[in-house]
């Protein structure tokens, strides 16, 4: 299985070397990250092309990278100042440099190869776009729609962009990440007004653990363990 | 001379056939389907949301609830993709455990898919007879777990207890007699592993009996037939996997192809279909119970011989025994720390998929570093499957969308996740 992902990851890198920004193999999976302007012709080639023959989109879904890297509780200064009590709310400096908010992932199945591909586009946008596979492969439908209603996403191309998931009416993208967990609206039954009405949430949401990144020296490659010492 | 109009006919969410919470908007031309539209996510909990909130042990039992008829195999994607980032493997035991109970769920998500296939199509019986041998099953689960639908037992690092020693038994009441009680507790005498090897022992001439009723069946195969013909290269483009991929003919099986845990240790056929219609896909799903009972049994002998470890040692990642607990600080702080924060996942991204029973079903997971999930993305077979719906549907007649609807084997749990 190695030998497959290292031949993959060297025929898409001579195959699309300008439009490749980046090429990694993490875990056996190749994940490639493609700018958005080349997407709909990369896909083209990676699904009519003999050599790599990805006839299937698996999955395909929208990642909003908002707040990665960041936590609620940091512990680093526990050496002089001893721990906090509790959790704070801070807008730390991000460890991760992706500038760009939104990426669609896609996961592409190759059947005849029996490999699979992952293909990154990041869009800076605030309000992100993108061209629509759908034409490529018919699966991509109801994955955009889906990730239209949870990020939006705009999917251009896509013949029919309409909400999915959430309530027929619903405002805002609920999957961002400053989208509030417990929503913006609750719903109940009026009993003066016989219908069911909408009104702003009463609950508040209390996180009972916070986020929190710990240097595990487990998992640290090499390059940090240097870093360290 | 009169305007001839299609008409619009709204089907859901509360109709029995929808199988849970599906609306289908259809447009009819007469009795025959111009459009289906499916409307979905009445049943949408956000549950990858969720997932981001909470440490990472604390989503397996949502992943129960996605596809809430094969309970574990969903834990399974879940669990073996939060290994692959930590870079741990579980023991061997607990990997036939896992495939074992995944085989288990697939018959057990078969035979919920024949019963109330069967009951759609007017095949009354079926239901009944399926969720007989379903009970056995949930005893199983229950035995092992606690719960008989929502177990929560894989665990990052292996399965949380090993197998019990004995069944529980019924005991008598004033409903149930003594001898009726001890003609259902005949096969509860030994282990789990007996009663299991007891039930496939069984459950082969159960699936003779099933067929018997379905598959000669004229009414059955004038409902099935030529209805939803999917061709090979329609199914790949439109995402199918799993049974509606090999009903069109296509052999391609994660557990062969793509093999984890001990899948390929495994003797077992994949079942093909050949004109991709209802009926085939029927074939194929009976074939794969047959097939499932012969990975159970090669299991069952296998963890007979081998007992050993069913999770790993590293009590970063589980928790301590009880008894180390009160005596041992280590144990205590390990405890302590794996409840209140969990662990941290390296920074990384993996795709897990496995052979669900209904398709593949893969948990993309994205992780920056910290105790909790950055993203995870379920990608649940149904969805693609349905969202064929229009397709399949359209030119046949109504009462062919119940026949479609059964045949895609939808379960909006993990539709509308």
């Amino acid at each position: 299985m190695t030998d497959s992902h290292a031949s993959l990851a060297k025929k898409l890198e001579e195959r699309f070397s300008n439009e490749l920004t980046h090429c990694t193999t993490v875990h056996d999976q190749v994940t490639v990250t493609v700018a958005a302007d080349d997407l709909l012709s990369v896909c083209k080639i990676l699904r009519d092309d003999e050599q790599f023959a990805f006839m299937q989109l698996s999955d395909l879904c929208g990642v909003d990278y908002l707040t990665y890297g960041q936590v609620d509780w940091s512990t680093k200064e526990s050496t002089s100042t001893g721990f906090s009590r509790g959790r704070q709310d801070s807008d730390q400096e991000s460890s991760h440099n992706i500038n760009e908010r939104f990426a669609v992932v896609y996961h592409l199945l190759s059947i005849k190869h029996n490999i699979r591909l992952r293909l990154r586009c990041y869009m800076s946008d605030e309000y992100p776009r993108i061209a629509s596979v759908s034409g490529i492969w018919g699966s991509a439908d109801w994955f955009e729609r889906e990730a239209f209603d949870l990020f939006g996403i705009l999917f251009e191309g896509h013949p029919d962009l309409r909400r999915l998931l959430t309530d027929y009416g619903f405002i805002g993208h609920p999957f961002r990440k400053d989208f509030p967990l417990e929503g913006n609206v609750e719903v109940r039954y009026d009993p003066d007004k016989k219908r069911v009405v909408y009104e702003p949430v009463t609950i508040t949401n209390r996180v009972l653990v916070p986020r929190i990144i710990r240097n595990d020296n487990r998992f640290a490659t090499p390059e940090e363990e240097q870093n360290d010492a | 001379m009169p305007e001839i109009r299609n008409m619009t006919m709204n089907f859901g969410p509360q109709h029995p056939a929808a199988h849970g919470v599906l609306r289908l908007v259809l447009e009819m031309d007469g009795e025959v389907i111009e459009r289906a539209d499916p409307h979905i996510g009445l049943l949408h909990r956000g549950t990858e949301k969720l997932a981001e909130s909470k440490p990472f042990n604390q989503s397996i039992g949502y992943m129960d609830r996605l596809d809430y008829v094969s309970m574990m195999c969903n834990e399974h994607a879940y669990v073996m993709a939060i290994e692959k980032l930590l870079g741990v493997t579980p023991p061997l035991r607990a990997q036939y455990i896992r495939v074992m109970f995944d085989e288990i769920t697939r018959v057990l998500n078969h035979l919920m898919w024949l019963g109330t296939h069967g009951l759609d199509v007017g095949a009354m019986t079926m239901f009944l007879y399926c969720f007989r041998e379903r009970e056995d099953l949930m005893d199983c689960y229950e035995a092992v777990s606690g719960t008989r639908m929502h177990a929560t037992y894989y665990r990052p690092g292996g399965v949380y207890r090993d197998l019990p020693s004995m069944m529980p038994k019924y005991e008598a009441s004033k409903w149930h007699k003594q001898k009726e009680v001890d003609r259902l507790n005949e096969n509860r005498q030994g282990t789990l592993l007996d009663y299991i090897a007891s039930f496939t022992d069984r459950f082969p001439g159960c699936i003779d009996e099933y067929e018997t009723l379905l598959t000669d069946n004229r009414i059955w195969k004038q409902r099935t037939v030529g209805i939803g013909v999917v061709s090979p290269e329609r199914a790949l483009q439109l995402g199918f996997t799993g049974p509606m991929l090999r009903g069109s003919g296509i052999e391609w099986d994660l557990r062969k192809k793509q093999p984890y845990e001990v899948y390929d240790k495994m003797d077992f056929d994949i079942p093909v279909g050949t004109n991709g219609d209802c009926y085939d896909r029927y074939l194929v799903r009976v074939e794969e119970m047959r097939q499932s009972n012969r990975i159970i049994k090669q299991c069952v002998d296998w963890l007979r011989q081998n007992p050993g470890a069913v999770m790993i040692d590293d009590h970063k990642l589980v928790p301590p025994r009880r008894e180390e607990m009160k005596e041992g600080m280590e144990s205590l702080i390990h405890h302590f720390k794996l409840f209140t924060e969990g662990y941290c996942v390296p920074e990384g991204e993996y795709y897990s998929a496995i052979e669900h029973p209904k398709g593949e079903f893969g948990i993309y997971l994205i992780s920056d570093g910290a105790n909790k999930p950055y993203r995870l993305k379920v990608r649940a077979p149904g969805f693609a499957h349905l969202s064929s719906m229009n397709e399949m549907v359209k030119g046949h007649m109504l009462s062919d969308v119940v026949a479609v609807i059964g045949t895609q084997d939808i379960v909006f749990g993990e539709i509308d996740r």
